[in-house]
């Protein structure tokens, strides 16, 4: 009972696992490209491995067969046996487009598509038919092919005798030989007897180790990869002997032992200090696992517990300070230096705590060389994918949300930017194009861009679509930027074909207002011949956002402070009045469109007139307005606390957060804020009015 | 859903089909909401307004941490609004709705008692029940010959929030 509880918890790892190493086959698949070197197919070959084991162990056997063909054609490589083709790689990658599909299907109990394993199952094999004849059918797991002559499961041997010596450390290395008999007693008939002879006398006896060995006889028909299987996990950690038994049985008995021990019993101890999954194969040097970052795999909920608790200690820790200020003098001081010391601390430890949230944008990057590897072969481009500064750090929410605008950027810049190789021939450019990736800090701030050495936007034919679809009147004047920003409007595309990779007039626009929503920006350049740059640019995480208190009438908002260009003194002439309505502020040579937060949010202000107050000029998306407040407060990081867990999303206000004195702040959503005033235009007072 | 636990001197509960309820009074009627639903009581205090709501959602407190709504039940049945008193209290509930858990204080009068309420002494509302709209009752139920209005929590509130919100203006 407990127990299903207990291996749904461990298959939920394999499935999490299994991905992960899919992912390094991918990537180690993609590189095999260039390169065919044999560290990169061990690789390769033991993310195979692991997964075909785990999916047998966990009675998967769908998946653990199908891994088990790409296992074989790896193997063949890996020994150099077979040839590492293009053809061989593209039809692994596919194999691993279906294994993800079939451990998520897997873990969802969902049917597999088993049209599409069908299809792949024969690729595989249609590469291995072609195999050389003198080579085993049978890959042995751990590198030590068994001789095909000595195998006897072709005529099928009435049952086998097995001999099964593990190490002292077994148990401890978490295996479980009952289960593993067990394991065997559902393929037949089971007898086993123990061997008790290095049994110590009790007081020298360790419970946790293992003096027992055993001799199995086991009945029946089994093809012997039924039995590597249920050994599959400890083979490095013991002394294995199969001798078929029965009558159709040839009497020479396999000698089978693991590689690790027959080649070199010394390395026992260090195959048993290793990850288990990871034991060495034969030829193959030992590899530590250098590739692991070691990082610990937390629910993201634990981590949002320790933020908010920071976010509370923080608050404490404000109204102590505010409370300072009115207590007994001689004690003051050190108040204060108590105080400050706390202030520093918990600062800190909300640093830190921000740091568990942050992951190398490597993430989001990872999945692009099989995209443009993909997409180049389809669309008949060369291209080479630079990737620079894969180990900047964001927030796993801004990180999670970015990842497909990203894909749809790449995608049109190998669609629409980089020309084909013979007309980037003609222009006296090399036949490969590039697409780089980069990530890097700037400020506050985290910028991706996305470059490509392609044609460049064709300033002129955006104009004239913007023209032709009305979506800016026909005789403004732009600069040449913001012709080329004009690609994020809404209904904007001026591919000549619709395409499957891009062309449907959906796209720049989301891109835009996802990243707009996660409190960022991006921006394109491009100079015609040379190539194109989007430029992304996001706050660091969405956590935390350094604050401007601002106060209107009785109430106090906030404005994050990377939205806020300046703040400016009103004076009575500078504010004019549109339409007898809408006010606009002349800053310099640009005239500002006013909100006034009193009507927009309802409260009754100190002064109704404008120069009376103070005008926080922000931006967002390139446009500019002018918030009339009553007075600036302080400015401080403040702890976004969502409206919408509790209540929901109010427009114009993007959260709220609770200030030293325990009260809640409203936080101003200056995106929307300016969106709906370039929405609406004029309408703005007169709809608060 | 679960039933009450019998409690010391509430012998009367040890009956499989008996819930307790909190009672809490509004205009002199007396209300109901389910007891397991009710996280705290606390008295009244100072609230931050949000703009573009309707003027029952007083606005939002900081409870512990978490950014909560206060709705004011006596403008959500559109009944004559008084002065908050010292009997004033925001019984703080958990609601669900669809998949998500709410955490919302609602403003009453004062609460009353708790009552084990067997669910042979309920009857479906009527049509007409009082000023409240009957789609949030959940019963009426009679106990020591008075009548409770045993309220549906998660559909009144989860309305009140869902609802369209009201034109900017009205909540001033």
């Amino acid at each position: 009972m407990s127990l299903d509880v207990e291996m749904a918890e461990i298959a939920k790892v394999f499935f999490q696992e299994s991905r992960e190493g899919l992912d390094v086959m991918e990537s180690g698949l993609l590189s095999l490209d260039a390169t065919a070197d044999s560290e990169n197919i061990n690789t390769i070959f033991r993310a195979a491995h692991s997964i075909k084991g785990g999916s047998a162990t966990f009675g998967f056997t769908e998946v653990a067969e199908f891994t088990h063909g790409v296992e074989t054609l790896l193997d063949e490589m890996r020994n150099g046996v077979r040839p590492v083709t293009s053809e061989a790689i593209q039809t692994l990658l596919q194999a691993c487009d279906c294994l993800r599909e079939m451990v998520a299907a897997t873990e969802a109990e969902q049917p597999l598509d088993q049209a599409r394993i069908a299809t792949l199952n024969g690729d595989i094999r249609h590469i291995l038919g072609e195999r050389p004849a003198e080579k085993p059918a049978v890959p042995g797991h751990g590198g030590a092919d068994v001789p095909a002559a000595a195998d006897p499961a072709a005529n099928g041997p009435s049952g086998w005798r097995i001999v099964f010596e593990p190490v002292v450390d077994l148990l401890r290395l978490r295996n479980e030989p009952t289960r593993m008999f067990a394991e065997l007693q559902r393929s037949g008939a089971l007898s086993a007897q123990a061997d008790i002879s290095r049994l110590p006398l009790l007081d020298a006896l360790e419970p946790e180790s293992c003096y027992l060995s055993w001799t199995i006889d086991i009945a029946g028909q089994i093809p012997r990869a039924k039995l590597d299987e249920v050994f599959d996990w400890v083979d490095s950690h013991c002394r294995l002997e199969f001798t078929p038994t029965g009558a159709a049985a040839p009497a020479v008995p396999v000698a089978a032992t693991a590689a690790a021990i027959s080649a070199a019993p010394a390395e026992t101890k260090a195959v048993a200090a290793a990850d288990p999954e990871r034991a060495p194969t034969a030829g193959a040097p030992l590899q530590k696992a250098g590739t692991e970052s070691g990082s610990i795999r937390v629910a993201t909920e634990k981590v949002d517990d320790i933020i908010n608790l920071v976010g509370e200690l923080l608050i404490t820790q404000s109204m102590l300070s505010g409370f300072a200020d009115g207590i007994d003098p001689n004690d003051l001081d050190r108040l204060r230096q108590g105080l400050s010391q706390l202030a520093r601390n918990t600062r800190e430890l909300q640093e830190s705590v921000m740091q568990i949230r942050m992951l190398p944008i490597s993430f989001a990057f990872n999945r692009f060389p099989r995209i443009v590897h993909d997409l180049s072969r389809k669309l008949g481009k060369k291209v080479e994918l630079k990737l620079t500064g894969e180990g900047t750090e964001l927030d796993k929410t801004v990180l999670e949300k970015i990842s497909d605008p990203l894909v749809h950027l790449v995608r049109n810049a190998l669609d629409h930017g980089l020309e084909t190789p013979d007309r980037r021939l003609a222009a006296g450019k090399h036949e490969t194009g590039t697409i780089e990736l980069a990530a890097f800090h700037e400020g506050g701030n985290i910028i991706i861009e996305v470059r490509d050495d392609g044609a460049g936007l064709n300033k002129a034919r955006i104009l004239q679509k913007a023209r032709e679809r009305a979506l800016i009147p026909a005789d403004q004047e732009l600069t040449d930027e913001q012709i080329d920003n004009l690609i994020f409007m809404p209904g904007f595309s001026t591919a000549e074909q619709i395409s499957d990779v891009s062309g449907r007039g959906v796209g720049m626009d989301v891109v835009r207002r996802n990243i707009n929503d996660l409190g960022g920006h991006v921006q394109i350049s491009s100079r015609a011949g040379l190539g194109s740059t989007i430029r992304i640019r996001l706050p660091l995480t969405l956590a935390i956002l350094d604050g401007q208190l601002v106060r209107v009438g009785k109430e106090v908002y906030i404005i994050s402070l990377l939205a806020i260009v300046e703040t400016i003194q009103v004076t009575k002439e500078r504010v004019n009045t549109l339409a007898g309505r809408a006010e606009v502020f002349r800053l310099r040579d640009e005239y500002l469109p006013v909100v006034k937060l009193c009507d927009q949010f309802g409260v009754e202000p100190d002064s109704r007139s404008a120069e009376d107050g103070l005008l926080v000029v922000v931006e967002s998306d390139g446009k500019r307005a002018g918030v009339l407040v009553d007075d600036l407060l302080a400015q401080q990081q403040v702890v976004i606390k969502s409206l919408e867990s509790n209540f929901k999303s109010v427009s114009g206000i993007a959260g709220a957060t609770i200030l030293g004195d325990g009260t809640v702040a409203l936080i101003i959503d200056v995106p929307d804020l300016i969106r709906s005033i370039a929405g609406r235009g004029g309408e703005v007072t007169a709809h608060a009015a | 859903m679960s039933t009450a636990k019998a409690t010391a001197g509430a012998d009367r509960s040890a009956a499989d089909s008996s819930e307790q309820y909190l009672t809490f009074m509004l205009a002199g009627e007396e209300y109901g909401v389910d007891i397991l639903r009710v996280q705290e009581i606390k008295g009244w205090d100072k609230v931050t307004r949000i703009p573009h709501t309707p003027d029952y959602v007083l606005g939002v407190i900081n409870l512990r941490g978490a950014v909560v709504p206060i709705l004011d039940l006596r403008r959500r049945f559109g009944l004559e609004t008084i002065d908050f008193g010292p009997t004033t209290v925001v019984i703080v509930v958990r609601v669900v709705s669809g998949r998500s858990e709410r955490t919302v204080g609602v403003v009453v009068d004062a609460v009353s008692e708790v009552y084990n309420v067997d669910a042979s002494d309920t009857k479906p509302p009527p049509d007409v029940c009082g000023s409240v709209d009957t789609m949030f009752v959940k019963a009426l139920a009679t106990i020591e010959d008075k009548m409770l209005i045993l309220l549906d929590i998660d559909r009144l509130i989860g309305n009140s929030i869902i609802d369209e919100l009201l034109p900017a203006g009205a909540a001033a």
